[in-house]
């Protein structure tokens, strides 16, 4: 059961896999994109549940002394998360747009289908052969 | 008192000038605000400089909220220097993207650019400046995002989107590492403050918690500084970015990870806990060993300039973890030596392709030929910057690998001795390659079809090129201006931090007038 | 007068030689003798300062931690500036003709690569320390790498990547290694009397391997088998060929040889821990192995080449004998060795400027159309064979009595069975030229030879060897004053 009390990491660790395998498995870019969103996500809730104080409430500070609690939740790990999150919308915003652009250029969001269009263009400017150990060899049009 | 507030204007100032460059829609405009902001924060690097080498540490808290309640920026020797480093190496970039980025960059987006250059440096500024760790990763992915930017406004190569995206998935596993690392030591220790990190963090060395946010940590710059094995986004960014975007990248954004990686595991994990304790120089010295002897093998097979040079950056960074991965003094030192040489020299280097691809269109190796009488001054430069990068003799890459090998050396390491001087003679291979073709190679058919009068580019251009050269030959004839810096860097990061979080009398705070 | 004077010279011209260019060839060399002149006054200047005082010095540039470079004349470096500048003069009169009769390409950039390399030439001369005298090193590499690859033929291509290879991959691989040991074992790289390594600093073995390091990795210094280099750097312009890789690359290699053992090492440490024996059996080696190659190459510049790389290792072995006596030999040897090779060379050069022939198999008979290179050309060979009243002579007399004074007796008789085998490989070509019957049968008979000034260099070199035969007096009392 001691591993059971803990359930708040196991919710965060099963998102961040999540994402994280979507991220590296799907070849779609804004299911790409969706991976990433679900693996910050689950950085987003390990934070908040950082700043959980048993029987704690919210950290508000109030006039009336019989109102006012003995013990706050840590409010710093929330104010850092706003920060997070923030960034991670702007990530989000920056892929997303990012996608629009390689879409209109090739006409695909799916990534081997893209390394296709390349290896095929690269083909036709050099021929055969041409050595890369690493990458696709990849055009400079 | 403003002299006391420059720690925090040189972070403001650029970040003003990121809105402003949009305010103003207009591709001259924008850049002459960059311009003068670079300028202006050239010099209040200097003077931080200057007022560090003078006095000593300077701690600044931000707002007048002192250290532990509020964020803190700490500078010593290495980040000034670095801070220096930064935006010279940006202002030169900046002078030579003006006639680059009207040849790369769609003209209604020049605006977007220069905004997303000047945020850029806010985030490596900041990053550098920082003592706060979170704060560290909110810097971190203000540079990165404005990076990724900066490298998909290169899509008139359409390769240029893909390699922005990849960079972007790859750099966001690695911030996103990075935060969850830095929350996990918050959860141990219940401060955010590098000192006072570094104060916590023995008292808890043997939870599994500090263990787990220091791997999380270690593999995020690992993949920020494009270490051997997680490195792929790299080449395809250094490739198809706008070339001033590749040589700023080149020069800034992997040295400021590996000065990150100096900070946090030297100085606030402590070499004892990383190096001692969990042998983290064990798992890094295989990783750079293998990192700079195959990407320099790499780079050799390579066929486009840019391409070779991607490699040897990341080899170059391999020549830097191990030196980290010695934990000693003068391997420290030596890091640092070459974090700053190789900072110079690559930003020539890729100044220097830029240069070429800017008459000629395209930076292939078959490309480049009888450059050598068409563009004398452009491809000398390369000349001298590719010596450097190979190690010869009063170039500022032999001081760096002096530096080296005597870490090595000192340590009996003769193994890795004999690896750093064979991956030289790759170096020789493939910069020789370059020049010979620059020598030999007749005449492409661009060339001599004669449709665009292939000369060296205009004085906007070579002056920065020139600059950066001048720099790293002079760090090749008196190496000591760099190296007795990286001693007083190296002693500072292996001495822990020195004072303690709670010394609020020497701060500067920001209300006192 | 401060030695950093003799780099000024060679530097100064390339502005002039950049302007005048191709179009006023005449002030272009001009300006090449003015500068050639005004660097061997000051190298005679310097040598008449280092006869007063012996303390003729440059001031020091600190690099890093206690690295400096500096320039320090001492005599074997006057010696070797004296030799490289004189015949810098020489050869660019040589040039002047070839350069022309061959109607060569690119002679501006020819000439500058030129004055670049005897600039650099003149640091090594003068090096205070093993650093400087390694960035001199380097920069002689690179500056004739051009000279190798000046035709820009796939072949000589070939040779500049070879060239670099095995000269730069080389001294980055073995020798600097090399240096940084020394830097790590005794925290100093300065040339100093006597040496900077005690005898008991370490293992002998180890000193061995320290000094086979420096040996081989100086790959100038030709020692099989980091020798390749030099017959491929043949496809380089004859006067390359003549001045640089047979005298001032080749030189420089030797040079810093000599340096090291007499300087860093130091005799007594190499006479007590014998460290040098097992090196002077490589270099026997290849006296005898590069002599025999040399005589089944047709090309007569391959051949001379081969016997460059026998004679280099005359020095190596002069020098690895470590006592004084060896060392004057080798001392010796660097200028009479040059004085017999460039004038080879020159010949060679100038049968190919007048008859475009370059294979000693076509030489039937050509005595008779070039009767004055030819005769230089035995005069030369005489001289390299070691006869009197040549020059050759002295040097080898005392190679070997170096070896005697070392008691390394097997030492003169492999220096006896070169000789023969110089004779072998080197005389026949006079004796075809004037007594072989010319194959082709309407050959004209009537005097063909090449340009004036290419005559008046190898008439200049070629009296050389027999004025040092009478005249060594000057070269002998300065070789004295090393300690």
């Amino acid at each position: 059961m001691k591993y059971l009390a803990l359930y708040n990491y196991w919710i965060v660790v099963i998102i961040m896999m999540a994402g994280f395998y979507i991220m590296i498995a799907r070849h779609n870019l804004v299911k790409k994109i969706i991976g990433l969103g679900l693996f910050q996500t689950g950085i987003f809730y390990f934070y908040v549940s950082l700043g959980k104080v048993d029987g704690g409430t919210a950290p508000i500070f109030v006039e009336s002394l019989e109102a006012q609690a003995t013990v706050y939740s840590n409010p710093l790990p929330h104010v850092l998360i706003l920060t997070a999150i923030v960034v991670g919308v702007a990530t989000m915003a920056m892929g997303l747009a990012l996608i629009v652009r390689i879409y209109e250029k090739y006409d695909s969001i799916e990534e081997d289908e893209i390394k296709a269009i390349e290896r095929q263009h690269w083909q036709e400017n050099n021929g055969e052969f041409g050595i890369s150990l690493t990458a696709p060899p990849t055009a400079s049009s | 008192m403003l002299s006391a507030h420059l720690p925090a204007f040189i972070i403001v100032l650029p970040l003003m000038a990121g809105p402003l460059c949009v305010i103003s829609r207009h591709s001259f405009i924008s850049w002459l605000i960059a311009l003068l902001i670079n300028i202006v924060v050239v010099f209040m690097s200097v003077a931080i400089f200057f007022q560090v080498s003078d006095e000593g540490v300077i701690r600044y808290a931000l707002g007048g909220w002192a250290a532990p309640t509020g964020i803190e920026y700490y500078i010593d020797t290495l980040n000034a220097t670095l801070l220096v480093l930064i935006t010279i190496i940006s202002l030169c970039t900046l002078v030579y993207s003006l006639p680059a980025v009207d040849r790369e960059v769609a003209k209604h987006r020049h605006y977007l650019f220069y905004t997303g250059w000047m945020l850029c440096l806010t985030g490596l500024l900041g990053i550098v400046i920082t003592g706060d760790a979170f704060n560290v990763f909110v810097f971190l992915e203000i540079s990165s995002l404005s990076m990724y930017m900066l490298i998909a406004l290169g899509s008139e190569r359409r390769q240029a989107l893909m390699a922005s995206f990849r960079y972007l998935m790859m750099g966001s596993i690695g911030a996103s590492f990075i935060l969850i690392g830095i929350g996990f030591l918050y959860a141990a220790t219940g401060t955010l403050n590098m000192i006072g990190l570094a104060e916590s963090i023995p008292n808890v060395s043997d939870s599994r918690t500090v263990l787990v946010a220091f791997s999380f940590i270690t593999l995020g710059l690992l993949i920020k500084a494009a270490v051997f094995p997680v490195y792929s986004w790299l080449p395809n960014a250094y490739q198809y970015a706008p070339t001033a975007v590749t040589a700023f990248l080149a020069g800034t954004v992997t040295k400021v990870s590996l000065y990150i990686f100096l900070r946090f595991f030297f100085q606030m994990f402590g070499s004892d806990y990383s190096f001692g304790k969990l042998l983290l120089g064990e798992v890094l010295l295989p990783l750079s060993v293998i990192g700079f002897f195959v990407m320099s093998l790499v780079a050799v097979f390579q066929t486009d300039i840019r391409r070779i040079l991607a490699y040897s950056s990341i080899a170059q960074v391999g020549y830097i973890m191990a030196a980290m991965s010695m934990a000693t003094h003068e391997g420290v030192a030596a890091a640092v030596v070459h974090i700053i040489n190789h900072a110079f020299v690559k930003a020539a280097l890729f100044v220097a392709v830029g240069c070429i691809l800017y008459r000629l269109g395209n930076a292939q190796v078959t490309s480049m030929g009888n450059l050598i009488r068409l563009m004398p001054w452009t491809t000398s430069a390369f000349i001298v910057a590719g010596l450097s990068l190979i190690g010869v003799p009063l170039t500022a890459g032999f001081v760096s690998k002096w530096n080296l090998v005597n870490a090595a050396i000192d340590i009996g390491w003769w193994s890795i001795v004999a690896m750093v001087l064979i991956s030289s003679l790759l170096a020789i291979v493939y910069i020789g390659k370059v020049i010979e073709a620059f020598y030999f190679q007749s005449a492409s058919e661009e060339v001599s079809n004669g449709n665009r009068a292939i000369k060296d580019p205009p004085l906007m251009m070579l002056i920065p090129l020139w600059t950066l050269i001048i720099i790293s030959v002079y760090i090749g004839i008196n190496g000591s201006v760099v190296v007795d810096i990286a001693n007083v860097a190296a002693q500072q990061l292996l001495n822990g931090f020195g004072v303690s979080l709670e010394t609020v009398n020497t701060v500067v705070t920001g209300s006192s007038k | 007068m401060n030695p950093l004077l003799a780099l000024l010279p060679p530097l100064a011209a390339i502005p002039f030689i950049l302007f005048f260019g191709e179009r006023h060839k005449n002030l272009r060399e001009l300006s090449i003798f003015i500068a050639g002149f005004v660097l061997l006054a000051i190298n005679i200047s310097i040598y008449q300062d280092y006869l007063e005082h012996q303390n003729v010095t440059s001031g020091s540039l600190n690099i890093f931690q206690g690295l400096t470079l500096e320039l320090y004349a001492e005599p074997i470096g006057i010696l070797f500036a004296l030799l490289a500048s004189f015949l810098w003069v020489v050869t660019t009169l040589y040039s002047i003709g070839y350069m022309r009769g061959h109607h060569e390409r690119y002679q501006t950039r020819f000439y500058i690569c030129f004055a670049v390399a005897i600039a650099s030439v003149m640091a090594a001369a003068y090096a205070g320390n093993l650093l400087t005298l390694f960035i001199a090193y380097e920069a002689i590499t690179l500056s004739t790498y051009p000279l190798v690859t000046h035709e820009g033929t796939e072949q000589a291509k070939r040779a500049g990547r070879i060239y670099l290879g095995l000269l730069m991959g080389g001294s980055i691989a073995l020798l600097l290694p090399a240096i940084i040991a020394i830097w790590w074992l005794t925290g100093t790289l300065d040339f100093v009397a006597g040496g900077i390594i005690p005898a008991d600093l370490m293992n002998p073995m180890w000193m061995t391997v320290l000094l086979a390091l420096i040996v081989f990795g100086t790959g100038k210094a030709a020692l099989m088998p980091f020798h390749s280099w030099l017959p491929n750097a043949m496809v380089a312009p004859t006067p390359v060929s003549a001045l640089l890789h047979a005298v001032a690359v080749v030189k420089t290699g030797v040079f810093l040889i000599l340096k090291v053992i007499v300087y860093i090492f130091g005799f007594n440490t190499l006479q007590q821990t014998g460290a040098a024996s097992s090196l002077v059996t490589v270099a026997a080696i290849t006296i005898l192995l590069s002599s025999m190659i040399a005589m089944t190459k047709d090309n007569l510049k391959a051949r001379l080449a081969y016997s460059t790389i026998s004679q280099l290792a005359y020095i190596v072995l002069a020098a690895l004998l470590a006592n004084s006596v060896a060392v004057k030999g080798a001392g010796l040897h660097i200028i009479t060795h040059a004085f017999g090779k460039i004038t080879l060379f020159f010949c060679a050069g100038a049968i190919m400027v007048a008859l475009h022939k370059k294979m000693i198999s076509e030489f039937d008979g050509i005595g008779k159309q070039m009767p004055y290179t030819m005769a230089a050309f035995f005069i030369a060979a005489l001289s390299i064979i070691g006869l009197p009243p040549l020059a050759g002579v002295w040097s080898k007399l005392a190679i070997s009595e170096g070896a005697m004074v070392a008691n390394e007796i097997w030492v003169v008789g492999v220096l006896m069975l070169s000789s023969l085998l110089n004779i072998a490989y080197l005389l026949p070509i006079p004796i075809r030229a004037f007594f072989a019957k010319s194959s082709e049968p309407n050959q004209a008979t009537e005097i063909r030879e090449a340009p004036l000034t290419c005559l008046m260099a190898i008439a200049i070199t070629m009296l050389g060897c027999l004025v040092f035969f009478f005249w060594p007096g000057p070269v002998l009392g300065l070789l004295a004053l090393v300690r």
